[in-house]
């Protein structure tokens, strides 16, 4: 699934664009001048339409990369249409140092999708919530909900690792807490760069077999595994909180910086008044959700 | 309880400059010859970043004043040391790592020549704490240096032409490159950052006339990619065995095990051995990767031709602190118990000062230079830590007063040694930490949970210190309490003056007998930078030093991270909260003369 022949120039890619970013910050202010709006509306293009400027990663579906592929690049469409803004990336791994080097940083206004709550930013009102599964190969009829479930230890299981820094995903923390480290098999949640979608690659071990079972967060797994070789099962993780409190749901919201507190209030509104057309988007891309819609007929 | 951490502790800093205990006496000991020359980082391989200059001295120091500046037009966190050879001096910024050679013969220091690699944007987001540069080195003709984005290039001295271009590492896997290399016969000696992005630490020889890559040694992995064979005798027993790297790990997790290499490298002729040490293990948490950990926060002696490792020591053992082992290492012959033993002295982030031999790895002594309650000391005849289990952190619960907290008692920044005193001088950190609850975080589309890191000064309130030490004694003989944590390098000298910098742009020299301040001079802007001496082409003795705050402490402001956000820096923002009233960025060369 990785187009060789153009990935090692990947993170070229992310520089150009941010050099041609760099370029047109300026020299859009010089030409249109600055207007009273809020800080994130200062902007516009050639034609004087105002821009979204949207913080991405171009290489993370499906949430999102640089062909617009991913349903982060759908709802950022939405939103520039409710403002009458034309969407416009800075394009940046979102890696450690995203947003201090992207919406911190002032070369784009908006993350479509963070944790409600994250410090760094301020975050809109959540419009999705989504749970870490269990994502295991069909024929392997393995039913498994529970990280209570003694099945488990007798399987490899496949969790997402973060680093040395003192952080880690929830499955991570919830099996080594019962004696499950030496049956893990770690994959780093960053993966390699030069490859498409690099957080992906977990869930190709499931289907290859590489792993017996993989614990996944939920629009990573329900996406890959639509588009498996083989069909895959997913199946929220029970409990949804491991006492004392480690979380496997977690609430995506829109972030902005502090203080741009106008602008999150319209996305706000935008959220609560576009729910059911974010909803059949986050259906159309197989997003496992908590609180399931109560609009619209989903797939699962 | 907190009482635990913020009571003095028991072994007392003493107020400001207080002597404790006699200096070795007068300084009549035979001097290593010096050229006037500084052409690497650490002054010579034994890393004592002692000059022999003796020009400028305790009586005259105070009539230091600056004689040229250079502003680097790089805004983020300074850590190198200019290098001077003949007459030159040569400069390398953070990123963009710009490379600048300043001619000592003319007024003002005029720039003879500048060299921007370009290195890719995107690696800035890669680096995990500033995008910080530790210096660049001299050798043959030719200038060595690394490139935040994972290249080693070496540039003809005289005209600035590249000479090669090696790209060693790669930032899509999450790697970086941060420290000044060495070069030890003919070998060019690098390694790598980014433990924090799951990645296998190694260290690299290149060879210095091609740039190839001559040898590879990783830190985590089977004895033939570690390269340790039949010549292989660490001293303690916990540190022998087969494919150690592999077997200290559950299955397969060493490949994402951490262990970089971001520090010192320091080199004995005489035993033709390499030391250096290696970071942290990842990942975190700690449950996750039960075992020691090999070959993580150790110190590798090795063979500079082929990099085969001769005797390894692990510090820190399964270290859950983010204890990175990659100090220097000074290399002295003292004294002691009756002989003269060839040590290897190593200030380590986790609170103890070791003397080793460096022989054979044995450690004679490791003594807390400062408050440390995460262990309760090393077991000398195992050789291992004794962790304090009541301070292991454990996501959920709360951990609080962890002493020293993650950045250590020290960090990257290097001490120096005078042959004259006896004396080691180190800057360094006073800090402590508490782990309380969860936080949400979010990556690559994924939400993960960390520990609310908060970091606050350690006993006394100063955040840091400068402190003389006497390695035969184990004591501490004077020490300055700093407000703001010690993050610049040191250099002591003949004329028995030392010189270090503050993280809000004084610039001091002190009695290196004493303590005692003599001279002082306000750059602008926070200093983490490492101060050297040299003879100018005029045959006088000068000082200089890059001002330019930033680093991981300094993040606050280079970085211009949020106050409000405790948690951010790895929980080190919170005990800097006051820098931005202090310092503002910006990186500026300061050379001083009588």
């Amino acid at each position: 699934m990785t187009d060789v022949s153009r990935v090692p120039d990947r993170t070229r890619e992310i520089a150009l664009w941010q050099e041609i970013v760099l370029l047109l910050v300026p020299l859009a202010v010089f030409m249109i001048g600055v207007n009273d709006g809020p800080a994130a509306s200062l902007l516009a293009t050639p034609t004087g339409r105002p821009l979204l400027r949207v913080c991405s990663d171009p290489n993370n579906l499906p949430f999102s990369n640089s062909a617009g592929q991913g349903f982060e690049n759908k709802i950022a469409e939405l939103i520039g249409h409710e403002l009458h803004r034309t969407v416009e990336y800075t394009w940046w791994a979102q890696r450690r140092g995203f947003v201090r080097n992207t919406l911190s940083a002032g070369t784009c206004d908006i993350v479509i999708g963070t944790s409600a709550g994250m410090e760094m930013l301020a975050t809109t009102r959540p419009y999705y919530k989504s749970t870490y599964v269990f994502v295991s190969r069909r024929d392997r009829h393995l039913g498994i909900h529970s990280f209570d479930d003694p099945r488990l230890e007798r399987l490899e299981i496949g969790v997402q690792l973060i680093g040395d820094d003192f952080a880690n995903t929830p499955p991570a923390h919830a099996l080594a807490k019962r004696g499950m480290s030496r049956n893990l098999v770690g994959y780093t949640v960053y993966g390699d760069y030069r490859s498409a979608n690099p957080p992906a690659r977990i869930v190709d071990a499931v289907a290859r077999g590489d792993v017996d079972i993989a614990v996944v967060w939920g629009p990573l797994a329900g996406y890959f595994a639509r588009r498996a070789r083989v069909p895959l099962d997913i199946v929220p993780v029970s409990p949804q909180v491991d006492l004392p409190y480690l979380p496997f749901v977690f609430d995506i919201a829109m972030g902005v910086r502090r203080g741009d507190s106008t602008f999150r209030a319209q996305l706000d509104q935008i959220i609560t008044r576009r729910r059911p057309s974010i909803d059949s988007l986050l259906d159309a891309y197989g997003v496992p959700r908590v609180d399931a819609p109560r609009t619209l007929a989903t797939d699962r | 309880m907190s009482m635990a951490c913020r009571a003095e502790p028991s072994r007392s800093t003493g107020s400001t400059t207080a002597q404790r205990g006699a200096a070795p006496a007068n300084g009549d000991v035979a001097l290593p010859p010096d050229d006037g020359q500084w052409t690497r980082p650490a002054k010579d391989y034994a890393s004592t970043r002692f000059s022999a200059l003796n020009e400028i001295t305790t009586a005259n120091v105070a009539s230091l004043h600056p004689v040229a500046t250079f502003s680097t037009g790089v805004l983020r966190g300074h850590e190198a040391a200019p290098i001077v050879v003949g007459s030159t001096m040569y400069v390398i910024t953070p990123f963009p790592n710009i490379v600048y050679a300043l001619d000592l013969t003319k007024p003002g220091f005029p720039v003879k020549w500048s060299f921007n690699p370009k290195p890719e944007l995107a690696s800035q987001g890669v680096a995990c704490c500033d995008v910080v540069n530790r210096g660049l080195v001299y050798d043959a003709g030719k200038l060595f240096f690394n490139t935040l984005d994972d290249h080693t290039i070496a540039l003809d001295a005289a005209s600035g032409k590249p000479v090669w271009n090696t790209k060693v590492g790669d930032i899509n896997l999450g790697e970086t490159m941060t420290m000044a290399p060495l070069v030890v016969k003919g070998k060019v000696l690098v390694g790598d950052s980014g433990g924090e992005m799951g990645i296998r630490g190694w260290l690299k020889a290149l060879d210095e006339s091609s740039g190839n890559v001559v040898w590879t040694a990783y830190h985590t992995g089977p004895d033939k990619d570690v390269l340790i064979g039949p010549n292989f005798k660490p001293f303690y027993a916990k540190d022998q065995g087969k494919d150690l790297g592999i077997s200290s790990w559950p299955p397969d997790m060493w490949k994402i095990g951490g262990g970089t290499m971001w520090g010192w490298i320091s080199y004995d002729p005489d035993l033709d051995l390499i030391f250096y040490g290696t970071a942290n293990p990842g990942p975190w948490n700690p449950e996750v990767r039960p075992g020691d950990n090999k070959w993580t926060s150790a110190i590798f002696a090795r063979k500079p031709e082929t990099g085969e490792a001769v005797w390894a020591y692990q510090l820190s053992q399964h270290d859950v602190h983010d204890y990175d082992g990659i100090n220097e290492q000074i290399l002295v012959d003292l004294p002691i118990g009756g002989q003269t033993r060839k040590v290897l002295i190593r200030p380590e982030r986790n609170g103890y000062i070791y003397v080793i031999d460096r022989t054979n790895g044995q450690v004679i002594s490791a003594q807390p230079y400062g408050f440390i309650n995460a262990s309760t000391g090393v077991d000398l005849k195992t050789g291992a830590l004794q962790y304090n289990p009541d301070k292991e952190p454990k996501v959920g619960s709360v951990v609080r007063d962890i002493c020293p907290a993650a950045p250590g008692m020290k960090d990257w920044q290097p001490s120096a040694y005078s042959p004259r005193t006896g004396l080691l001088y180190i800057p360094h950190q006073n800090l402590c930490m508490d782990e309380e609850g969860i936080s949400v975080n979010y990556i690559a589309g994924t939400p993960y949970v960390g520990m609310n890191v908060k970091i606050y000064p350690g006993p006394g309130g100063n955040r840091g210190e400068y402190e003389a030490w006497n390695p035969q004694t184990g004591k501490q003989v004077w020490a300055i309490k700093e407000d703001l944590p010690v993050w610049s390098g040191t250099v002591v000298t003949a004329g028995d003056v030392a010189f270090y910098g503050t993280m809000d742009g004084w610039f001091k020299a002190v009695d290196a007998r004493t303590g005692k301040l003599l001279w002082q001079f306000k750059t602008g802007s926070g200093i983490i930078g490492q101060p050297i001496t040299y003879k100018g082409p005029d045959g006088h003795q000068y000082v200089a030093v890059l001002s330019g705050v930033g680093g991981w402490s300094g993040a606050i402001v280079a970085g211009g991270l949020d106050a409000r956000d405790s948690s951010a820096a790895g929980g080190f923002v919170n005990a800097m909260r006051d820098l931005p009233q202090k310092t503002t960025m910006g990186g500026m060369l300061y050379v001083f003369g009588l």
